[in-house]
């Protein structure tokens, strides 16, 4: 039996996984929601269809989503996390003890549930005391707080579907506003590669970077999302991600890291000449 | 007689059943079935333009229905709680012309709010009748419009007991609405008509939290724009009458101006959407209204923002209110409500409905999501964020009394000349003068010019409204009637 779970990553390029079963499909308000487990990736989550994350190479995801931040804020003390039900980011934050608390913002109930049970790998520090668990949807979350976080993580989906909100102007204003004065905001930041991707890239940044007075973009390979190529945005009020890196102080924690170092965190910045030349486009546009 | 079934869709049925037929068009529309245009064909898609067909036998014809438009009609007229309904392809001003054609004639007066659509002007325009216009009342903390007072109905017909009939907006563009079983009574007592342009209240016949419909409070006439909360597509509308309406008259008025090739995607598009509201309206209507109050919540904890509703009622100007019409008092935020509507959509990628020089209104729909509702709401606070000032130097705007000199149609077939707008005082218009939106009349053919007047236009214009109507589109000139002052 042939068995295989496959994406569209552009209209005429499928990528596609060999199964050898499903361990669960479900249908919340939101979206649908399906457990695979393969020979090649491990179990890996998909929304309506679209890959999320995989056992393989979710550490690349979630320490270039969490380490950047972390090497170059002086005090992260309150974290806010936007999506990332499934717990990665969470497993990350958490080796930091000065952390005093981080609230989490999931619209889908279901899908933290389903990751609980069957990606204990990534939410296996969900129960941590310092997190705080918001069912909502993340755009009205971030409309209240005022300069009440050090840190704001968007770990969202793609931007169609219910993620479409957290790729908005109204969304990274909003994230200004509840960051305090030297807050880091870092997003999931889409693939430059292919048209469709790269246009979803082009936008977010055209927004953040009329959000926010800094605002760098990094790069990382994760091989189970389209083309392969991923970016990270990075943006903030007072922090330069490379000339306020701190490297001693974050080698001194001891953390282990797969894919973070801080040699890659400076490399991670460098961008391919056409991925400079997209973003350079919408900066100047204004 | 068995009730009618409302899972039908009569016309929708007949265009499924004549497309399976594989007839071979030697008639209009020349595109046969999309094949002579094919970009328009690759646009719109096969079912589209495959659908668009013309009358035939078994597809009936629109300017005399004897089958599958008629039963249409029954049904809609059964889901409206109609005497009888007309569906209507010339957009919801060919149902409220019509409405208003199959009531006055030439010398004939007709009481109406000054804040109608211009529709009902080029009706005037057309068939010559005289206005008499009843002052709505002002709410002059928000700067709009409200509904017109029962006493100043009532004092309107005692002064023009003549008058054929009494047009009420239900609602205003902004959601208020008059005490219309109130005014159908007095004009039902003095022999009148009441006509309602029910333009922004087609839902308010599928939920029982929503004002009450123009039918269901007696009024003989009602123009129903199904294209706007109903969900059919743009241009497509229902006129709907009362027991004490002759049907027949009305579709000869309706004959008069309409399209003998009435397009069966808008035929169809009501049929579907009738069905629709009459199965799932409730629950559709239940939806649009726990949103809407969502959204106002939402707007008012931003602070500076009114989203407006309910509060307002006061059982006379504001009788009652639709909450689905998210409109929202931006003056407390130091802008006017223009340049919130330019800022949505410049800044956020959101288009809303209009915005005045106070206020913004954003239509809700059974259409809407959740989601949208939140980034509308977030790009409201941000906009205060970025962009709010302190309240001072707007001015709200404020109803102006017209002096109508002559009737419309004189008016608009007289001899004219042109004068720079600042030498206009004192002339007699020949031309509209809108403000758009929200679309009412500032300067209607056969009105007074008045310094008032000519003050709210240019600071208006200054604010960003879209003036429209007059020949010169800048309006820096007027056309006045010649040698009559």
């Amino acid at each position: 039996m042939e068995l295989w779970f496959s994406e569209a990553h552009s209209p005429n390029v499928k990528f596609s996984v060999r199964v050898n079963r499903q361990l669960y499909s479900g249908q919340s308000e939101f979206q649908r929601i399906d457990i695979f487990e393969s020979p090649e990736f491990g179990r890996f989550l998909t929304l309506d269809g679209y890959m999320m994350l995989t056992e393989k190479d979710e550490f690349i995801y979630h320490e270039l989503i969490v380490h950047p931040p972390m090497a170059v804020h002086p005090q992260v003390r309150d974290v806010l996390v936007i999506g990332a039900g499934d717990g990665g980011v969470i497993r990350e934050l958490v080796q930091y003890p000065e952390i005093e608390h981080i609230d989490l913002v999931e619209i889908d109930p279901l899908v933290v549930e389903v990751c609980r049970e069957y990606l204990p790998q990534t939410a296996c520090r969900l129960d941590d005391p310092r997190l705080t668990i918001h069912y909502e949807d993340g755009l009205r979350f971030v409309r209240t707080p005022q300069n009440a976080y050090d840190l704001i993580i968007v770990d969202s989906t793609d931007p169609f579907g219910p993620g479409e909100g957290l790729f908005t102007r109204e969304f990274y204003g909003n994230c200004l506003k509840a960051l305090r004065e030297d807050g880091i905001m870092v997003n999931q930041h889409e693939s430059p590669f292919y048209p469709e991707d790269a246009i979803a890239c082009q936008r977010a940044h055209k927004r953040i970077v009329e959000s926010f007075p800094i605002s760098k973009v990094y790069q990382a390979h994760i091989p189970t999302y389209p083309s392969g190529h991923w970016l990270f945005g990075f943006a903030s009020k007072r922090y330069h991600p490379l000339r306020d890196l701190d490297e001693v102080r974050w080698n001194l924690r001891g953390l282990h890291c797969r894919y973070y170092t801080t040699t890659l965190h400076k490399g991670a910045f460098y961008i391919p000449a056409y991925v400079e030349e997209l973003l350079k486009n919408v900066e100047a546009a204004d | 007689m068995t009730k009618p079934d409302q899972t039908r869709a009569p016309i929708y049925e007949a265009l499924e059943h004549f497309r399976r037929q594989r007839v071979v068009p030697f008639d209009v529309p020349g595109h046969k079935r999309g094949r002579g245009n094919p970009e328009l064909a690759r646009l719109l898609g096969e079912t589209c333009v495959s659908m668009d067909v013309n009358s035939m036998k078994p597809l009936d014809n629109l300017c005399h229905p004897i089958s599958v438009i008629r039963e249409a009609e029954e049904l809609a007229a059964d889901a409206f709680g109609a005497a009888h309904a007309f569906l209507m392809v010339g957009g919801t001003t060919s149902a409220v012309q019509s409405m208003v054609l199959s009531v006055v004639k030439r010398g004939e007066k007709i009481i109406l709010p000054r804040n109608v659509h211009r529709s009902v002007m080029g009706a005037l325009v057309l068939c010559g009748a005289v206005p008499v216009y009843v002052n709505p009342e002002c709410d002059d903390r928000l700067g709009i419009p409200l509904g017109m007072r029962l006493a100043e109905v009532e004092r309107t017909i005692r002064a023009h007991p003549d008058a054929k009939a009494v047009l009420v907006n239900n609602p205003t563009y902004y959601g208020i609405c008059s005490n219309l079983p109130g005014i159908v009574e007095l004009a039902h007592r003095a022999g009148m008509l009441c006509l309602a342009d029910e333009a922004h209240g087609t839902h308010f016949y599928f939920h029982e939290d929503l004002p009450l419909s123009a039918m269901a409070a007696g009024a003989d006439m009602a123009a129903a724009s199904m294209h706007k909360s109903g969900g059919s597509l743009t241009q497509s509308s229902l006129l709907l009458t009362g027991p004490g309406v002759h049907a027949g008259h009305v579709r000869q008025i309706i004959n008069l101006t309409q399209t003998t090739s009435a397009s069966y995607l808008l035929l169809s598009s009501l049929d579907i959407a009738r069905r629709n509201l009459a199965l799932r309206g409730r629950e559709e209507f239940a939806r649009v209204i726990q949103m809407a109050r969502y959204a106002r919540r939402e707007i008012n904890a931003i602070g500076g923002y009114n989203a407006f509703s309910r509060e307002l009622v006061n059982g006379d100007s504001v009788y009652d209110f639709d909450e689905t019409k998210l409109s929202v008092n931006t003056l407390d935020v130091g802008l006017a409500g223009i340049e919130v509507y330019d800022l949505l959509r410049d800044e956020y990628d959101i288009q809303i409905e209009f915005g005045d020089l106070g206020n913004i209104l954003a239509y809700l729909s059974i259409g809407d999501r959740p989601r949208e509702i939140e980034r509308l709401v977030s790009a409201l606070s941000e906009v205060r964020r970025r962009f709010g000032r302190s309240r001072a130097g707007l001015m709200q705007q404020e109803y102006i009394e017209p002096d109508v000199a002559v009737t419309p149609q004189e008016a608009f077939y007289a001899d004219t000349q042109s004068l720079p707008i600042e030498e206009t005082a004192g002339q007699i218009c020949s031309e509209f003068v809108m403000c758009y939106p929200p679309g009412i009349p500032v300067l209607t053919p056969g009105e007074r010019i008045t310094k008032p007047i000519l003050d709210y236009i240019r600071y208006a214009k200054a604010k960003g409204c879209s003036m429209t109507g007059p020949e010169d589109p800048d309006i820096l000139r007027l056309n006045v009637l010649k040698g009559v002052r």
